[in-house]
């Protein structure tokens, strides 16, 4: 398997060591699920996806992730310019606060979301006269998306901010282009593989996200109740193989997902390198 | 090039002051409401009803053995994974092999597969009526709804924290080092602990702090394989969503704030961590 000479020891134990607990922690649980799927059979499995309140569910978190992450782009790349770029008080500290998604417990970013956006909270007081429902509704889901995924935007892109050379916006203005057109053609750009790289890595976190969801969702059948949710619940009632087809859904939603995006970027890679 | 043709071109990569102001103050608007509003809320609503309450909330039977569950977890789990990322990131940073590539998407997988997810295949793998179940029941084990479950639910979830930081600093470090350790007739334990132990210490360090947020705040999985057994297989995260669920706002917000306080404790190591060792952590958390 080794390929160089490389006068280190320590090789087969690293390796070893490495390959026992991926396989002990990560890959034999994985293999139970395949293998439940494999011994239902493509006619089961399809049946137990077949029903209105499980597609429901699989098309709400991932079009509540796809929307999230969207939002994440934005307001990703707004935080990353400004804390890479300007300079004013409070900075340091909405940098480090960038990462409190990180480092808060799910469960507790839900209930603490569920405070301020519910009806009688703080922000949801203001918001439902005006006929926003945010809490026990979609919006409620999108908003506990952006919040766990927006770190993800921001730390992927700021160092590439950081890494811009300031001649080629200099070169740009001196040929006679406007900032717009500046910002446009020649930072976007640039931008552009670290934008889809954090975009990918909200989704892929969003999509299974449950913690923060669970609490501020309402989780009616069919209009708020996500997919792990209804995981949770077939396993609440031992219909294992309900809860095991749709976890293989997830499974191979979110791969065929990251699989494109990986695609695209590769495709944004190489226009790059040939502009 | 006259002079005020070079004063248009130095401002002309940087945006006028008006949209200098305005996106810095959307970007304060929205760190304030999205990031910032959330953690004073768990406070206030923790403190509601004083600060006695609070605290007399965190001392009941249940919420301590919650709360020992959680740092109990932890101290396993942080340290094994701690391992397993050292001897991960020693193999895939120190030497060429095929199917390095591989290895480095499959120890990343954990981030792409969702929690709840991860807590179903080890029901699948070890529950009642899992592949192993029946041999686990003839030997009277339990794995799921028990405190194993929990940890190999944590441990899942956090496999790949600490590999993940260790490798880009160990590339980048490449091995001239060790080898010249070893030259001078180190033995490798002698090499590892002297050489490569202090060169990645605080990459080390960073990544553990991570790992051990996560392992601390963990939810979805856990809530899987736990069973919510109160006082035996509640997890702090767990408590929290049970005492909510049974309308005590003040208790469960209460634990919120202990895991809170966590957070900025971890967020607080962490920036200094940047602030003094930049160059020692992954490339791109340098800034």
């Amino acid at each position: 398997m080794r390929r160089d000479t490389s006068a280190l020891p320590g090789f087969g134990l690293g390796l070893g060591v490495l390959l026992s607990a991926l396989a002990l922690i990560v890959l034999l649980p994985l293999a139970a699920l395949l293998a439940r799927g494999a011994a239902m059979g493509p006619a089961e499995l399809a049946s137990h996806l077949g029903s209105r309140r499980v597609a429901n569910a699989l098309a709400l978190s991932f079009r509540a992730a796809l929307v999230a992450s969207a939002a994440n782009l934005v307001f990703g790349l707004l935080l990353a310019w400004v804390l890479s770029r300007y300079r004013f008080p409070g900075r340091r500290l909405i940098d480090a606060a960038v990462d409190l998604p990180f480092a808060l417990p799910t469960a507790v970013a839900g209930i603490a979301l569920t405070a301020l956006y519910a009806p009688a909270g703080l922000f949801g007081r203001v918001l439902e006269p005006l006929g926003l429902r945010i809490a026990y509704a979609e919006p409620g889901i999108w908003l506990a998306l952006v919040f766990v995924g927006l770190p993800f935007v921001v730390r992927t892109v700021q160092p590439v901010i950081d890494e811009i050379d300031p001649e080629w916006e200099e070169a740009s203005a001196t040929l006679g282009a406007s900032r717009l057109r500046t910002l446009r053609r020649v930072v976007l750009p640039v931008l552009a593989p670290a934008l889809l790289t954090g975009f990918a890595l909200a989704l892929a976190r969003s999509v299974g996200e449950y913690g923060s969801v669970i609490f501020i969702a309402g989780n009616l059948p069919n209009l708020t109740e996500i997919a792990p949710l209804l995981i949770v619940i077939r396993l609440e009632e031992y219909n294992y193989d309900a809860a095991a087809a749709i976890g293989l859904a997830m499974l191979g939603i979110s791969f065929a997902m990251l699989f494109v995006i990986n695609s695209l970027q590769v495709w944004s890679r190489r226009r790059i390198g040939h502009a | 090039m006259s002079g005020s043709a070079l004063a248009s071109a130095s401002a002309a990569i940087t945006e006028p002051r008006p949209w200098r102001l305005l996106l810095t103050l959307s970007a304060v608007a929205l760190a304030a409401l999205l990031l910032l509003a959330p953690i004073a809320a768990v406070f206030a609503e923790a403190l509601r009803e004083g600060p006695l309450t609070a605290l007399r909330s965190l001392g009941a039977p249940d919420a301590v053995s919650a709360i020992l569950l959680t740092l109990g977890i932890a101290l396993v789990a942080v340290p094994v994974n701690a391992a397993a990322g050292i001897a991960a990131a020693w193999a895939i940073a120190k030497f060429d092999f095929r199917g390095k590539a591989a290895l480095v998407t499959l120890i990343d997988l954990p981030f792409s597969v969702s929690p709840v997810v991860a807590g179903l295949a080890l029901v699948l793998l070890y529950g009642a009526n899992g592949l192993f179940g029946g041999w686990l029941a003839a030997h009277e084990l339990k794995i799921v709804f028990a405190l194993p479950g929990i940890l190999l639910a944590t441990l899942f979830i956090t496999f790949p924290f600490v590999a993940r930081e260790l490798i880009p600093v160990m590339v980048e470090q490449g091995r001239a080092e060790e080898e010249a350790a070893l030259t001078l007739g180190a033995s490798g334990w002698h090499m590892f602990r002297t050489v490569t132990l202090p060169n990645i210490r605080w990459a080390l360090l960073y990544g553990v702090l991570l790992c051990n947020a996560r392992a601390m705040g963990e939810f979805g999985a856990v809530a899987v394989v736990s069973g919510k057994i109160r006082g035996q297989t509640t997890t702090m995260p767990i408590m929290i969503e049970m005492l909510y669920n049974e309308y005590l706002s003040v208790a469960a917000f209460s634990m919120a704030a202990l895991l809170a306080v966590l957070a900025l404790v971890t967020l607080a190591l962490k920036s200094l961590l940047e602030w003094r060792h930049a160059g020692l952590l992954a490339a791109t958390r340098r800034h």
